[in-house]
């Protein structure tokens, strides 16, 4: 079993922008460590030369004319938008600072 | 006359077209069935009375007109609440997103409304669709209407147990596991994950975009396909979205009904055929009773070896929180939902992971903590990358399968449902719920769910799997039909008949 420590739990969780508590910290280590343990097992396979999928189907880009969108396709009103914002100021998203302090 | 929420969806529009009832009688009986039995079975997260009521006068109003109502025109629906609805809210079960109105509708929810469906509510889930029991809803679990102490299967389990419990006779569900498929045969209810790209994800909110795929849920094959019909086809808003002909789905639930299945080729798969640990002795029971009646309806029966599938869960749960940990990275408490410690002193990132760590559950957490595990630079070539070569793999082995067999068939799911809270904090033992059911998603083809019998030990539903190539979705329907006519005739009345009274 790949073992997950404590702290690279908490760089996981920095990096995913989650402030978990110290107990959420140990609970998820043993959590992620045997998670982490059992998927390992598709190194199992030998697959070298075997291509990597990322979509099942083959994909290709989607363009449009740049032009302003026909009617009945749905626009964003803005006073609805900006209204379930959790702030909005001037008809704009207000967030908190950016910058830090100094 | 029987109950109006007893009727199936295809009898309901019926009754309306015909006049016998009307569309708001139909809704107000839904209405007052969820008032009475959803506080004990907790499927709706939010029931749009105001709205269904809207909906169901306008079809009342264009058939006093004299226009031709849709297939759908009237039924009443519950909608997953991962699919946006203008004006009413949507929260995908989480608390990020509690009293969140979006500004738009999901394509489907915009087809819906275009057929007439009658949509009732948002049904409960795991919060973004990560589970398979619906105890993950930041709302608290919906319960299994079979046993009000198990649960209804997820993520859709809120989709599934409105069916099961008589609250609607369609409900829309999102499959990127099982998440359809595995509520459905908990809850003896028919689930369908069509083609990956059958049906537009424009508005259903991403989870894992290369194998999350909204469907149809019902309580017979035939009304699966008429919903089928109704949501699936080309969307230009979805870049994924299929530019082809929807494939014949109803015509093929008809022609399965009465013509049957005889020549057709079934695979079973060997490695889900319930040899290996963890499967219930009355699951295995009554999924070799279905292969012998598909036998004694004439169709050949091949064993199908896919050695791959052995390492589909492990593949899935690499890649599904990989893509999860990026989709969900759009919720940085700016534009929407849930903001905390929004002081005047905490930077806007400190806002951020406050507000993530207050709003998500322990499920995304992990999920989402793997996903950046499996991505990141040193582990990304040993799991993430590996996990993509397994799907190449995966896609190797239905190719072959399909060279040699029509449809696949395997158990839906290892077990029937299982106890509210047996499994809550142990993500491994829930994960293996989907175990038969994740290929599919990864090779992105399609799969049903449909009811073939309660297991003897517990009494509890039993689901049939049935798998079909890529745009062969009218496979499902046509073999799913032939089972469930030979079952019903086999027991005398469907299976939901057995439901104990709420």
């Amino acid at each position: 079993m790949s073992a997950i420590t404590r702290e690279e739990v908490a760089h996981l969780a920095r990096l995913s922008r989650l402030e978990l508590s110290e107990a959420e910290l140990d609970h998820f280590a043993e959590q992620l460590g045997a998670i982490v343990g059992a998927v390992a097992r598709v190194g199992e396979l030998p697959t070298q030369d075997v291509p990597p999928t990322s979509h099942a189907l083959p994909m290709t880009n989607v363009f449009r004319e740049d032009v302003v969108r026909p009617d009945g396709t749905p626009i964003l009103d803005r006073t609805e938008v900006l209204g379930q914002a959790p702030a909005a100021e001037e008809n704009r998203f207000r967030v908190p600072r950016i910058l830090g302090e100094d | 006359m029987t109950e109006l929420y007893k009727l199936t969806a295809a009898e309901t529009a019926a009754a309306i077209a015909s006049g016998e009832t009307s569309a708001v009688e139909v809704a107000e009986a839904h209405l007052d069935r969820i008032a009475k039995v959803d506080e004990k079975v907790h499927a709706f997260l939010h029931v749009d009375t105001e709205g269904a009521l809207a909906a169901a006068r306008a079809v009342d109003a264009k058939r006093a007109a004299g226009e031709r109502l849709g297939p759908l025109a009237g039924v009443p629906l519950a909608l997953k609440d991962l699919f946006t609805t203008r004006g009413v809210p949507t929260t995908c079960g989480s608390r990020i997103l509690e009293g969140w109105i979006p500004p738009y509708d999901a394509t489907v929810t915009r087809r819906l409304r275009e057929a007439d469906v009658v949509v009732l509510g948002k049904s409960n889930m795991d919060e973004f669709a990560m589970g398979s029991s619906t105890e993950n809803s930041a709302y608290g679990p919906t319960r299994n209407p079979w046993d009000l102490e198990r649960i209804p299967g997820g993520s859709g389990g809120g989709s599934a147990a409105a069916l099961a419990s008589f609250q609607a006779p369609l409900a829309i569900g999102t499959d990127t596991g099982g998440s359809i498929r595995q509520p459905g045969a908990v809850t003896g209810t028919v689930g369908v994950k069509p083609t990956y790209g059958g049906v537009s994800r424009y508005g259903m909110v991403a989870f894992s975009s290369s194998l999350d795929q909204g469907g149809p849920c019902a309580r017979t094959v035939l009304d699966a396909a008429l919903l089928h019909e109704a949501i699936a086809g080309h969307d230009p808003l979805d870049s994924t979205s299929i530019d082809a002909p929807v494939p014949a789905v109803v015509e093929a639930a008809r022609r399965g009904a009465a013509e049957g299945i005889k020549g057709l080729r079934v695979g079973v798969v060997k490695q889900f055929s319930g040899e290996g640990e963890g499967y219930q002795a009355g699951v295995v029971q009554r999924f070799q009773e279905s292969v012998e009646l598909m036998r004694s309806l004439g169709a050949e029966i091949v064993e199908i070896d896919a050695p791959s599938f052995d390492y589909a869960l492990p593949a899935y749960y690499l890649i599904a929180p990989s893509e999860c940990s990026s989709n969900l990275a759009r919720f940085d408490a700016m534009r929407y939902g849930l903001r905390v410690g929004d002081d005047g002193a905490h930077s806007a990132e400190e806002v951020t992971a406050l507000t993530r760590e207050a709003g998500f559950g322990a499920e995304v957490k992990r999920r989402i903590m793997l996903g950046t595990y499996a991505l990141s630079s040193g582990y990304y070539d040993a799991y993430y990358g590996q996990a993509q070569k397994v799907r190449t793999l995966i896609i190797r082995d239905f190719e072959a399968a399909f060279e040699r067999a029509d449809v696949l068939v395997s158990p839906t799911t290892p077990t029937t449902a299982f106890k509210i809270g047996e499994r809550a904090d142990d993500p491994m033992a829930m994960y293996l719920a989907d175990l038969c059911t994740i290929p599919t998603n990864l090779a992105g083809n399609a799969g049903m769910s449909l009811p073939c019998g309660l297991a003897p030990e517990d009494g509890l539903p039993v689901g049939l799997q049935i798998l079909a190539p890529a745009m062969a979705d009218d496979r499902l329907y046509r073999v799913g039909a032939a089972v469930e006519a030979a079952l019903l005739e086999q027991w005398g009345r469907p299976i939901l008949d057995s439901v104990p009274t709420l």
